[in-house]
């Protein structure tokens, strides 16, 4: 039926059978201190405001982020977009050349100038570039470079360490994936054995923990699969299982998601577990599944709104975990991306719209393998793909590049 | 006072150094507005790492600047660094590392550190107490579990792993970090293929499950054991779950049921199987899991479609879906 999608979601649901929705508000009203639930607002002039500040100033209080620093980019710039905020070309600029004084010498960007790189901010300033997405962003990105850097981290065993002398985890091969992918510098070669150790991962709950061995948890599920879909080799995994773990971390009462069995909800896993469904519906899909609806992802798309817009929001501005907790920057990417992905479903040929409230409410939908908006993934890779792919030398971490139509090698550095 | 000794300190240990200001460029963003100490500290650090100088000034200025960030992965980085450089007492650094992960134990790089100078030592003899101590704060610290995993794997240090779960399993049954630690002991030990084992197993689970019917831990442990073997493998346990059903059902139950039905099914495809699968399907989807509708639906209509009679009638199933043709939209 054709419903206009904010009517639909305007009065309580009939169809809800009235004990699990006596408790669903029974949890709501235990947590607020208002009572007017109908119709919930999305905040956007407060969060607006909280974000436009941020990206310029931040207190003493993120003393513990200085090595995180392309993060705060992302988030607030991701943010932004999903509110559909334009940012102001003097401001983009201006990140653009924070990030370069952020790019190590020797590739990839560090959590703040003079710091060494790590995937992490790597991931972070290569996804706010593309937010960004001018020629000057673009080309911020020295290419050949972060290629070193990235085989720099390889392992023998197909993973990859967060940085030189660091430590492994599965993050380490998303944010790998994501920016060799979006900057066309990805190799076979690169990420050879990747995929046998992601799946490593998976284990008797059916989610992902962060190395092989340990505990299925939201973020790491998110990582691993992901960079598995980037590398198209997520039908390796146990989809059902999968399937099954991710959709059992929604919370019964607070409609929002935990991150791992048995332990308490967080508005961040809006997006890493959530997140997932859209992962899951195209991969089954891929496989020929054809019991897959056409409306909604596979989880509750209304609670987890509710949960987001009643629960998490901080009434001067910018979200959060659950009440009582304060605000940050990551809380307001995550719990805005996981609204996102609770508002859209489908992609750019079938989309079916889910607003709960007001059609205001709305936001701008994300992609969810690299968590930027679509517009801004397609535009990349159109960029990068118009770029030869750079060929790494590995003895000696340089690399030359192919040239484009005549096939001759331009050697920029010795190495053979 | 204080501050006169920080003043004369400055003039008699770091004269000689020129500090190097943070280069953030003329338009900063993100902009933090660091301490007086903060930016003092790190201007100094800055120095330090661009003549890579090797002092014991430089070692005790990591301590410092690793209290005001202790994630500065660059900063630990130098600290080891100088510690191999300068010959460095490791068992100090142990107890350094300790204090650090004490208070700040949810940090990536403190046990990190720690693991690196467990490896420089080769000595794990203080790890399996200590990271109890840290489970003893937080049962759930996932770097902690991280770390015991390491500890156990690289110094076979398996013999008393089982014993520990058990103890945390009684303090809380609901820890799924032990249950997920019981699985890799036992897993890396006597496995899970001998019908004692397994048999001890299930029957441990049915017990915790008797005691604490709601514990999604205890049936997805049950599950997690048996579905490689599959679930009807195990004869019995199929009658032991709907006998549980009358007294102690739980949306895990009536799951758990669906999976000995759709393994069930897998072997032998009947009629009667499938309807009773359905049919939970139905109940968690409208009843009992509703938070899960949109899944037990997609569940139900996959078990019609692939053990029911053939969907060659072309009718629409549910919500908008249909048989195979035409499904190029989600591409």
């Amino acid at each position: 039926p054709v419903v206009p999608s904010g009517l639909l979601l305007c009065c309580r649901p009939a169809a809800v059978k009235p004990r699990a929705a006596m408790q669903h508000y029974r949890f709501l009203l235990i947590l607020l201190p208002c009572v007017c639930l109908p119709r919930p607002t999305l905040l956007r002039e407060q969060h607006y405001q909280y974000l436009k500040k941020g990206l310029r100033h931040l207190s003493d209080s993120y003393e513990c982020l200085d090595a995180s620093r392309p993060w705060l980019c992302y988030w607030i710039l991701h943010s932004l977009e999903l509110l559909e905020e334009p940012i102001p070309a003097a401001v983009a600029s201006d990140v653009c050349q924070f990030l370069a004084r952020c790019q190590s010498p020797t590739g990839g960007f560090a959590g703040g100038p003079g710091q060494h790189a790590h995937l992490a901010p790597t991931y972070a300033a290569v996804n706010a570039l593309c937010i960004i997405g001018t020629e000057e962003a673009y080309n911020v990105i020295d290419r050949e470079k972060l290629l070193d850097f990235l085989w720099s981290v390889k392992q023998p065993d197909g993973s990859f360490v967060m940085h030189v002398g660091g430590e492994v985890d599965v993050r380490s091969a998303y944010c790998a994936a994501s920016v060799a992918s979006l900057t066309n510098i990805l190799t076979p070669k690169l990420f050879e054995d990747t995929p046998s150790w992601i799946l490593r991962c998976q284990n008797w709950e059916g989610g992902l923990g962060g190395v092989p061995g340990l505990e299925a948890h939201g973020g790491y599920t998110f990582c691993g699969t992901a960079a598995l879909v980037i590398l198209g080799k997520e039908h390796m995994l146990d989809l059902k299982a999968l399937l099954r773990w991710v959709v059992s971390r929604q919370m019964r009462f607070e409609g929002g998601f935990q991150g791992r069995c048995n332990k308490l909800v967080d508005g961040c896993y809006s997006f890493w577990q959530a997140g997932l469904l859209p992962l899951l519906h195209r991969a089954f899909f891929k496989e020929g599944e054809s019991q897959l609806s056409r409306q909604r992802w596979m989880f509750e798309q209304q609670a987890l709104q509710e949960y987001i817009l009643l629960c998490c929001q901080n009434p001067a501005g910018g979200l959060l975990d659950k009440p009582g907790k304060s605000r940050d920057f990551y809380h307001t990417c995550y719990c805005l991306s996981g609204l996102s992905i609770a508002q859209h479903f489908g992609n750019v040929d079938l989309h079916h719209e889910l607003i709960l409230g007001k059609e205001e409410n709305r936001l701008a939908p994300t992609h969810p393998v690299y968590n930027i908006c679509p517009e801004k993934v397609a535009q990349a890779l159109q960029h990068f793909h118009q770029l030869p792919v750079p060929e790494a030398d590995q003895r000696h971490g340089a690399s030359s590049w192919v040239g484009p139509a005549t096939g001759f090698r331009v050697q920029m550095f010795n190495g053979g | 006072k204080l501050f006169l000794i920080v003043i004369v300190d400055s003039l008699v240990h770091w004269a000689d150094l020129e500090p190097v200001p943070q280069d953030d460029g003329p338009n900063p963003v993100v902009k933090i507005a660091y301490s007086e100490k903060f930016s003092d500290v790190y201007d100094y650090f800055r120095a330090l790492l661009k003549k890579d100088e090797r002092s014991d000034r430089a070692f005790a200025l990591t301590a410092e600047a690793i209290e005001l960030n202790a994630a500065n992965y660059t900063v630990w980085h130098y600290r080891r660094v100088l510690l191999q450089a300068l010959q460095k007492d490791l068992r100090e650094e142990m107890r350094y590392i300790t204090d650090i992960i004490e208070e700040q134990p949810k940090n990536y790089q403190v046990w990190h550190h720690r693991r690196m100078v467990v490896e420089w030592l080769n000595d794990p003899s203080e790890e399996l107490e200590f990271i109890a101590d840290i489970l003893s704060q937080d049962a759930k610290n996932y770097h902690a579990w991280q770390h015991r995993q390491w500890v156990i794997q690289e110094y076979k240090l398996w013999d008393n792993e089982l014993e520990f779960v058990e103890k945390l399993l009684e303090e809380d049954v609901r820890n799924n970090s032990v249950w997920n630690q019981r699985h890799f002991v036992i897993s890396h030990t006597t496995g899970y293929s001998s019908p004692a084992i397994l048999d001890r197993e299930v029957q441990y689970c049915l017990n915790q499950i008797r005691k604490a019917p709601h514990n999604e831990s205890a049936w997805n442990y049950l599950k997690g054991i048996l579905q490689d073997r599959g679930m009807s493998s195990h004869p019995g346990l199929l009658e032991q779950v709907l006998e549980l059903k009358e007294t102690h059902c739980s949306p895990y139950l009536l799951a758990f049921l669906v999976d000995c039905y759709e393994d069930a099914l897998e072997n032998n495809n009947q009629k009667e199987t499938l309807n009773r699968a359905l049919e939970v399907c139905e109940y968690l989807a409208q009843e009992k899991d509703t938070i899960r509708k949109e899944y037990w639906l997609f569940l139900q209509r996959s078990l019609e479609s692939r053990f029911g009679p053939s969907a060659a009638s072309g009718e629409p199933l549910a919500d908008g879906t249909e048989p195979p043709a035409g499904q190029q939209e989600l591409s």
